[in-house]
């Protein structure tokens, strides 16, 4: 959908720190994937109207980054990752593990992750770019499932903390 | 005794808590070194920042007042992009900087901004740091409120504004044009150089890209002196650096060293040894990009020029990542091809096609698929990626991730040529296989090998 109306004038805010318009692209698909849960194909449109760009470009340049997700997921997205810290620590069991246990799960994606910048916690995964580690695949569950049953709060998909209004 | 000089790292220590909140950080003495810098011209702090010795932390290990020193004269606007878009794999220092000291980082910002003359900075922040971001965010939004960012700063009549941007998630963003090419909206992808970015960087104007890390440290040399700074270290490695070290150590960890220490006081005294009382089988030495090293060069001093000229590695991002005699380098080697062939941008073929190739190849001699030539076979290709097979590698590429893929291909060759191959061999064997690759000329492969090897 559409940015609402409090989401525009962040977007309008968003675009005037910059001196060439063209700058927000990456802050206005983050503002877009927080609102709709991944990044529309409206959305890409949207933003290309707000900066005087083509779609196309924009497309370009959200296809190139793996935190934009252009299909749904699930509200938490879990982000392991196997780089070579962590490879040697359990991160492709914990990766596996997770993958079997939310297969079926709507509400959890479990991704494979390259080097998040967290080696002393190793293995280490992301809950919505909230860093946990180091963890083994029971305890991942039980972490996953607080976050489910919202007894710890995620962070929107984009990693925006989630602002109490 | 061993024992980490913190200078950068000290107030995190101090404060596990609170050390983000503005308040503890004006406690330590957060923002003198700035009111400190307003009262120097800028050539000063130039001046300073040069004889301190300083050279940035994110990789190249250029030196930081050099760098600023060559903005071309009364071209203006002009900007500052802060790189921390730390993605190298097993560095995870200025992820401990931002999230536990953003105000440190904030204070370096701005004092380089008035030395280098420019009005709007920008923190290219690596998108998956949730925290890092909100902490940094409400450091911005903290020190505009003290009047430390904004118009007439601290009545200096210097204005800046500082935009913290957030990445989406790419690696080679952290390359300094990739950066730049991120930072206008677009694709991360490198651009040739020249034009330098200080000469032509973010919207074609002059701009200087500098680390989170080599922003941490300047306060402090205003604070103290280039000359205090440039007393520690080791020949023109000077200061301290920040060291994450991790893999099959006892106590992983950022370690904030003087210069000059030996790997073995880090990883053995500061890190606790290998684990679980195991044998050191090899050791990373700057971050997945560099050529590995063994027990032998254990005693040798981090020190950025003789690491490079000695030992033919670099201590780049400062990222030391330790295996035990249980690892198969074949295995670690490949899980960075795969990296590198995910993170290659496309914009050159060498690497694009290249890196793809290299993590196939090794991906099967790493999973008992291997052919006894898999290794000259790397080693072949893979000399138009990084010509010469040494370090520094030439160069078939804009950026350095191209020669980097090779790296781990070329410490297989350097430490264990004839195990592998034996291996690779064997594994052939076992699956029944005549280890003869068709449509090749053996002699003209052999002679293209010999040339490369």
């Amino acid at each position: 959908m559409p940015f609402t109306p409090a989401n525009l004038e962040t977007a309008r805010e968003t675009i005037a720190r910059y001196p060439v318009k063209k700058s927000a692209v990456l802050p206005l698909l983050h503002l877009a994937q927080d609102q709709d849960g991944y990044v529309t194909p409206e959305a890409i449109e949207e933003i290309a109207d707000l900066l005087d760009l083509t779609p196309a470009l924009v497309l370009g340049a959200c296809s190139f980054y793996t935190m934009f997700k252009r299909e749904p997921i699930g509200k938490l997205l879990v982000s392991v990752c196997t780089n070579v810290s962590c490879l040697v620590n359990g991160g492709p069991e914990l990766l596996e593990h997770l993958q079997r246990r939310y297969a079926a799960d709507a509400d959890v994606t479990v991704e494979e992750v390259e080097c998040i910048a967290a080696c002393d916690l190793a293995p280490v995964l992301q809950v919505n770019y909230e860093f946990h580690g180091p963890i083994t695949g029971e305890s991942a569950e039980n972490l996953v499932d607080d976050y489910k049953a919202g007894r710890r709060v995620a962070r929107t998909i984009s990693g925006s903390p989630v602002r109490s209004s | 005794m061993v024992a980490e000089t913190r200078i950068i790292t000290k107030f995190l220590h101090e404060r596990p808590d609170d050390s983000w909140t503005i308040d503890a950080a004006l406690g330590n003495g957060a923002y003198d070194g700035l009111r400190k810098a307003l009262g120097m011209t800028p050539e000063d702090i130039v001046a300073e920042v040069t004889t301190s010795g300083l050279r940035g932390r994110g990789g190249a290990g250029f030196g930081t007042g050099q760098k600023w020193s060559f903005l071309p004269k009364d071209v203006f606007p002009r900007y500052l992009a802060v790189n921390g878009d730390e993605g190298e794999p097993s560095t995870f220092k200025d992820h401990m900087l931002v999230e536990r000291d953003p105000h440190q980082i904030i204070e370096g910002v701005i004092i380089t901004s008035y030395a280098i003359q420019c009005h709007r900075a920008f923190i290219y922040l690596r998108g998956e740091f949730g925290l890092g971001a909100e902490r940094l965010g409400q450091a911005i939004a903290e020190a505009y409120d003290k009047g430390f960012i904004g118009t007439n700063i601290l009545g200096s009549g210097f204005d800046l504004e500082i935009v913290l941007h957030r990445g989406a998630g790419c690696y080679i963003a952290g390359d300094e044009t990739g950066l730049l090419s991120s930072l206008e909206g677009e694709r991360a992808m490198p651009r040739i150089k020249p034009p330098f970015p200080a000469v032509q960087g973010v919207y074609a104007a002059p701009t200087i890209v500098n680390n989170i890390e080599t922003m941490s440290t300047v306060p402090h040399i205003i604070n103290r002196g280039g000359e205090w700074y440039a007393s520690m270290g080791v020949n023109r490695s000077t200061g301290t650096r920040i060291f994450s070290v991790s893999g099959n150590v006892e106590q992983p960890g950022n370690y904030e060293v003087e210069l000059g220490m030996t790997f073995r006081e880090l990883i053995y005294d500061l890190a606790g040894g290998i684990k679980d009382g195991k044998g050191l089988g090899f050791f990373i030495p700057g971050g997945a990009s560099s050529p590995w090293l063994i027990e032998e060069h254990l005693d040798a001093p981090l020190d950025m020029d003789s690491v490079q000229s000695e030992l033919k590695t670099m201590l780049g991002s400062g990222a030391i990542m330790v295996y035990d005699d249980t690892v198969d380098p074949v295995l670690v080697a490949w899980r960075i091809a795969k990296f590198f062939a995910h993170e290659s941008c496309g914009k050159c073929t060498p690497c694009r096609e290249g890196s793809g190739w290299l993590e196939k190849v090794l991906y099967r001699m790493s999973h008992g698929y291997g052919r006894p030539e898999d290794l000259d076979l790397i080693l072949g290709f893979g000399n138009n990626l990084a010509p010469g097979l040494s370090w520094p590698p030439g160069m078939t590429t804009i950026c350095q991730l191209g020669p980097s893929t090779m790296s781990p291909a070329v410490s297989l060759r350097n430490y264990w040529y004839d195990e592998i191959k034996a291996r690779m061999t064997r594994d052939a064997e076992a699956r029944g296989e005549i280890p003869v690759r068709s449509g090749t000329d053996p002699a003209v492969h052999a002679a293209a090998v010999e040339a490369a090897v």
